[in-house]
C-alpha cells in the first residue's frame, strides 16, 4: 500500500479529479496549501509598496492505493496536471503501514 | 420650521453615521487578519464613546455661545440643555448631524495607529481629543463667533475640522507610538481588499450626506454639493490610477479605492462653494498627489500604516488651499470668489492661515496628549501581544474561525 501525494495548480484540480475517476480511483483527500519550489513566488504592489510573495496557492491531493496501481495513477495525475509552465507541482509516493476503514473495521488491502 | 429641510438633514445624519462602519471596513480590509477586529473596534467604539461625549459636553463647547475671543463655546448647552425648537430645522437634529462628524473624525486617526495601539489607550485618547481638539476647532470654523468663521475662511463640510485635524493628530500620535514591529522590512499586505472596496462604496454613499447635508437645507446648494462630491470622488479615482499605472505598471483595486477617498477628502471643504468642472480638477489633483504623498513615509520612515497622513492630511490641505483658487460666488452667494474667479488672493491667504493653524494646533495638542497617555497607562501593546495580533490580545476574539472549529 502506498500514499500518493500530489501538489498541483489549483485550476488543474478538476481535470486531475476527472481523470482519476476515469481510471477507477474511488477516493481522494484534497486540501488548499501554500508553498514554493523552483517557480518561487511573485510580487504584489499595494499603494506603491512592492511585496515579494513567496508562498503561492496550490492544491494537495492525497490518495492511498494498492502497490500495483501506483505507477498508473501517477501517470494519470502527471498527464492531467501538466501545463509545461513552471510551477506545475510534484507527485511523490510514501509507503503505508496499515489502513483501517472506520465504518466496517476492514483492514489494509480491503480498506484501500 | 421647514419640513423639506428637516427631512434632508434627518436623512443626511443617518448617511454620515453609516460612514464610520464604512471606514471600519475600508481600514479593516487593509490590515492583516489577526488585527481586523482591533481595527473594526477602534472605529465602532468611536460611535459609542463620542456620541455620548458630544451630547454631554462636546456640542456645547463647539456650538455654544462664544466665550473667549472665538476660541471655544460656552457651557450653555451641556447635557443638551436648551436644544429644543430651532429655525429652519430643529436644533436637536443639527446636534445629531454634527455628532456624526464628531464621531468619524477621531475614527479617521485609527488607520495610522493600526496593529499596535492599546485599545484602552485609544479609548482615552479619542475621548479627551474630542473635547480638547475637535470641539475647539469645530467652534473656530463653524460656530458664529469662532475666529476662523469670523475671518470668513471657508470650510463647507470639514477640510480643516475633520481631515486636516485628524491627519495632524495621526502624525503626532505615530511619532510617539513608533513603528510596527517589522515595518518596513516585513511584508504586511492587506488581508481582504474586497472589504476595503465595500467600505469605500459605503464611504462614498455616506459622503453625499456629509457634504450635501452640510447645506443644512434641501436646496440648490445641497444639490451642487452632491454633484461636486460625486465628480471629485470619481476624478480622484482616475487621478490616482493614472499616476499609479505610470509609476508601478498596474491600476490596482486598492488604488481605485484610495483615489476615491482622496478626491472626496479634497472636495469636502469645497463642496458647496465650487461648481461646473472645478470638482473634476480638484479630485484629479488630489488623487494623483495623494498617491505620491504616501510614498513619503518610506523616505522619512514613519509608519503611517494605512496612510491617514498621505490621504487625509494631504488631501485636506489640497482641498482647503485649492478652494482659494476655485471658490465662486456663482456657486454659492454666501461664499467668496477665489483667485480664478476674480477674488484675488484674499481668500487664498485666509485658507492658508486656517489650514496652518488647524494643523499646528491639532499636532501640538495631540502630541502632548499622546505623551501623557504613554507615560501613564502606555500607548502601545507589548511585543508578544503585537505578534499575536490585536484581536486575541485586546478583545479575546478571532475574526475568522479556522477549519476544525466547527
Amino acid at each position: 500500500m502506498k500514499l500518493i501525494t500530489a501538489i498541483v495548480k489549483p485550476f488543474k484540480l478538476d481535470e486531475v479529479k476527472e481523470a482519476l475517476k476515469g481510471e477507477g480511483v474511488t477516493g481522494m483527500t484534497v486540501s488548499e496549501v501554500q508553498g514554493f519550489g523552483r517557480q518561487r513566488g511573485h510580487t504584489e504592489v499595494y499603494r506603491g509598496a512592492e511585496y515579494q510573495i513567496d508562498f503561492v496557492p496550490k492544491v494537495r491531493l492525497e490518495i492511498v492505493a494498492d502497490d500495483a496501481d501506483v505507477a498508473r495513477i501517477i501517470d494519470v495525475i502527471v498527464a492531467a496536471a501538466k501545463t509545461d509552465k513552471i510551477g506545475d507541482g510534484k507527485v511523490w509516493v510514501t509507503p503505508v503501514d496499515s489502513i483501517v476503514r472506520i465504518r466496517t473495521g476492514e483492514r489494509d488491502g480491503d480498506a484501500v | 420650521m421647514d419640513t423639506g429641510d428637516t427631512a434632508w438633514v434627518l436623512i443626511s445624519t443617518a448617511l454620515v453615521l453609516f460612514m464610520t462602519p464604512g471606514l471600519a471596513f475600508f481600514y479593516g480590509g487593509m490590515v492583516r487578519s489577526k488585527n481586523v477586529l482591533g481595527m473594526l473596534m477602534y472605529n465602532f467604539f468611536a460611535i459609542g464613546l463620542i456620541a455620548v461625549i458630544w451630547a454631554v459636553v462636546g456640542y456645547s463647547l463647539a456650538f455654544g455661545g462664544d466665550t473667549a475671543g472665538g476660541l471655544i463655546g460656552n457651557l450653555d448647552h451641556v447635557g443638551l440643555k436648551d436644544t429644543g425648537g430651532g429655525e429652519g430645522i430643529p436644533t436637536i437634529i443639527f446636534v445629531a448631524f454634527q455628532m456624526t462628524f464628531a464621531v468619524i473624525t477621531p475614527a479617521l486617526i485609527s488607520g495610522a495607529v493600526a496593529d499596535r495601539m492599546k485599545f484602552s489607550a485609544w479609548a482615552v485618547f479619542i475621548g479627551i481629543w474630542s473635547i480638547v481638539v475637535y470641539s475647539p476647532v469645530a467652534h473656530w470654523v463653524w460656530a458664529a463667533g469662532g475666529w476662523i468663521f469670523e475671518m470668513e475662511a471657508l470650510d463647507f463640510a470639514g477640510g480643516t475640522v475633520v481631515h486636516i485635524n485628524a491627519g495632524a493628530a495621526a502624525l503626532a500620535l505615530i511619532l510617539v507610538l513608533g513603528r510596527r514591529n517589522g515595518w518596513p522590512n516585513e511584508p504586511m499586505p492587506p488581508h481582504n481588499l474586497p472589504f476595503t472596496l465595500l467600505g469605500t462604496g459605503i464611504l462614498m454613499f455616506g459622503w453625499f450626506g456629509f457634504n450635501a447635508g452640510s447645506a443644512l437645507a434641501a436646496n440648490e446648494i445641497a444639490a451642487v454639493a452632491l454633484m461636486n462630491t460625486f465628480l471629485a470622488g470619481s476624478a480622484g479615482m482616475l487621478g490616482w490610477l493614472v499616476v499609479e499605472r505610470i509609476k508601478d505598471g498596474h491600476a490596482t483595486t486598492l488604488g481605485a479605492a484610495s483615489g476615491v477617498v482622496a478626491g472626496l477628502v479634497a472636495i469636502t471643504p469645497c463642496a458647496g462653494f465650487v461648481s461646473g468642472l472645478s470638482p473634476i480638477v480638484i479630485g484629479a489633483i488630489a488623487g494623483g498627489l495623494c498617491f505620491l504623498a504616501i510614498q513619503l513615509k518610506y523616505k522619512f520612515r514613519y509608519d503611517d500604516s494605512l496612510d491617514v497622513i498621505g490621504v487625509h492630511l494631504v488631501g485636506g490641505i489640497i482641498g482647503s488651499v485649492i478652494l482659494g483658487f476655485f471658490a465662486s460666488t456663482g456657486a454659492n452667494e454666501g461664499g467668496r470668489d477665489g483667485l480664478f474667479f476674480g477674488g484675488g488672493t484674499a481668500l487664498l491667504i485666509d485658507q492658508i492661515v486656517a489650514t496652518l493653524v488647524t494643523l499646528a494646533f491639532s499636532f501640538v495638542v495631540s502630541f502632548v496628549l499622546a505623551k501623557v497617555i504613554d507615560a501613564t497607562i502606555g500607548l502601545r501593546v507589548d511585543p508578544d501581544a503585537e505578534n499575536a495580533g490585536l484581536d486575541t490580545s485586546q478583545h479575546a476574539e478571532t475574526a475568522y474561525a479556522m477549519a476544525g472549529r466547527i
